[in-house]
């Protein structure tokens, strides 16, 4: 009971990761640039939620604040691309990368000043309820972090393998150049990815706000989040919630079982095996992308 | 400039469809295209020949707007199209079938082909198109949700042919058709570009290295050497000619002193 109850809580978490990994690898197909800022960006997607919702600032109705925080992030992310990253277009990797890093930190000092850096919660109507199961006790939130990751999965499979929008990333991720000559406005497409990754990034911010207490330093998440892309096979989006969901599920399992300490390494040791054995990560691609 | 256009106009020849003047190009530092100009008239199959590094592929990536020309002027019935973003040059009507394998190598033959209609939305008429499209590749049909990575290399040209086709182009660029394929496969490709030349009414502008294949289909020829038009006739007069079939066709003529010293003077060129 013991075991299945940390299976669960470490369920919620892993999608947490899960959600922010999805976000680098959705930029990473897209555009071959890696967002460092990811963790930054469910940070502030987190707090943009908080300024919205909680007493101490709007004291919006929390269904309201979601979508609008939702909504800003997406607005934010595309307009980091447009108004930033589109004039970096042709400059190295390295350059986008570091770029990346610095704007993390940008964030990380606006989140401060605006909402401080002392720890914040989220105040959701679900807060501290349970629901008991057998003799299982969850949170709501913990569920609700589940089934929205679920939801969310769904959608995007959905929007990818349907929607024209969706076809058209994938085609601009495949080969850029022939996406360029059937017309498709691979720079809108861009931005549009950007925007959708910010939209992930507020999801996933809130959800983990809903959990507990945040604070402006919380972005430096993303870097576990990094490890779960990087095990699940950068450029697989199932690979990614995969890659959250076994941090996820191994973090609570080690500090439990293993010796003290061990839980902090865990992740990043899981990493170093995959890189050594299967250094495409779990779900590497056996289609070389071509340049 | 001008009068020429009016010229034009007076006789009775058919419009020009894509009239390119002046045109530089660089290719990373390097000036890939020193000055080019030439016409593609409507129904036309127009072929530039050209070896390796002649500049024919960037001429196409500049008239299709993923690359931006230094100086000169791509004109598209008219307008101007230069400084045009390549998504608003395809929904104008020309279309750049890409050398090789460009397609996308992870999506169905299906949705590599729906996605060569991204620029429209009559769904009616784009189901006709996918029918005609398979009816001139029927081996498409019977591969439709095969992953486009794994079709052999005539059959991804064909597919990059059949995407292009989707766009509705009243011009298409065609990169290199015969690259890498067998002389029965090129010869076959060839057929199919004729045909839609004859039977659909597409422009078409086709770059090329197999001189003989290129110049059978076409009408008008431009020979490229180091990014500069050196030659320019109609096909079968530059079949004919002596230079063509000594440098791109490999008819041995005589073994005289000029074809010596020509091959002398061009490889000091280089």
């Amino acid at each position: 009971m013991d075991f299945l109850q940390l299976i669960l809580s470490g369920l919620a978490n892993g999608c947490v990761y899960g959600l922010i990994a999805l976000g680098f690898v959705l930029i990473y197909k897209a555009t071959e640039a890696v967002n460092f800022a990811q963790g930054d960006f469910m940070m502030l997607g987190a707090f943009v939620c908080i300024g919205f919702t909680n007493q101490d600032y709007m004291g919006l109705d929390f269904m309201l604040a979601v979508p609008l925080s939702i909504l800003v992030m997406g607005a934010f992310g595309y307009a980091f691309n447009w108004g930033i990253l589109r004039h970096m277009f042709g400059q190295s990797q390295t350059s986008i990368v570091i770029l990346t890093i610095a704007m993390g930190f940008i964030i990380r000092f606006i989140a401060g000043t605006i909402w401080s850096h002392e720890p914040t919660s989220l105040e959701t109507p679900f807060a501290g309820q349970e629901v008991r199961a057998g003799g299982l006790v969850l949170g709501v939130n913990e569920v609700m972090i589940v089934v929205v990751t679920a939801a969310l999965t769904l959608l995007f499979y959905l929007f990818f393998s349907k929607s024209r929008i969706g076809l058209a990333m994938q085609a601009a991720s495949q080969n850029q150049l022939a996406a360029y000559y059937m017309g498709i406005p691979v720079k809108r497409i861009h931005s549009l990815v950007w925007g959708l990754s910010g939209m992930v990034a507020a999801v996933a911010g809130i959800l983990f706000a809903s959990k507990g207490a945040i604070d402006p330093s919380t972005g430096l998440l993303g870097i576990k989040a990094f490890a779960a892309a990087a095990i699940g096979g950068f450029g697989s989006l199932p690979g990614a919630l995969l890659g959250g969901i076994i941090i996820g599920l191994v973090e609570p399992l080690a500090s439990r079982y293993g010796p003290a300490g061990i839980s902090q390494i865990a992740p990043y040791a899981i990493l170093l095996l995959i890189l050594i054995f299967r250094p495409g990560g779990i779900f590497s691609q056996t289609q070389r992308k071509k340049v | 400039m001008s009068t020429q256009t009016s010229t034009d106009a007076g006789t009775a020849a058919p419009k020009v469809v894509l009239q390119i003047d002046n045109l530089e190009s660089y290719y990373g530092p390097i000036m890939a295209i020193r000055g080019v100009s030439l016409k593609v008239h409507e129904g036309q199959i127009v072929t530039v020949l050209g070896a390796n590094g002649a500049g024919k592929t960037t001429l196409l990536k500049t008239v299709s707007g993923v690359m931006d020309p230094e100086k000169g002027t791509v004109n598209m019935m008219g307008a101007d199209i230069q400084t045009m973003e390549a998504d608003a040059i395809v929904r104008r009507g020309i279309v750049h079938v890409p050398e090789g394998r460009e397609i996308f190598p992870l999506m169905t033959v299906a949705e590599n082909i729906a996605m060569g209609a991204f620029t429209r939305n009559d769904k009616g008429a784009i189901a006709a198109d996918e029918e005609m499209v398979y009816s001139y590749f029927p081996i498409l049909k019977e591969r439709r949700s095969q992953r486009a990575g794994t079709l052999s290399g005539g059959q991804q040209q064909m597919l990059a042919i059949g995407r292009g086709l989707m766009a509705q182009p009243k011009l298409m660029l065609l990169d290199e058709p015969s690259l890498g394929l067998s002389p029965l496969l090129t010869q076959e490709i060839f057929e199919i570009i004729v045909r839609l030349n004859k039977e659909q009414k597409v422009t078409m502008m086709l770059v090329e290295q197999n001189a003989k294949v290129a110049l059978d289909a076409a009408d008008y020829g431009y020979v490229m050497e180091l990014g500069r038009i050196v030659m320019n006739d109609r096909a079968e007069v530059l079949a004919a000619s002596k230079d063509i079939q000594e440098f791109y066709l490999g008819v041995s003529q005589d073994e005289n002193q000029r074809g010596q010293r020509r091959w002398k003077q061009r490889k000091t060129w280089r």
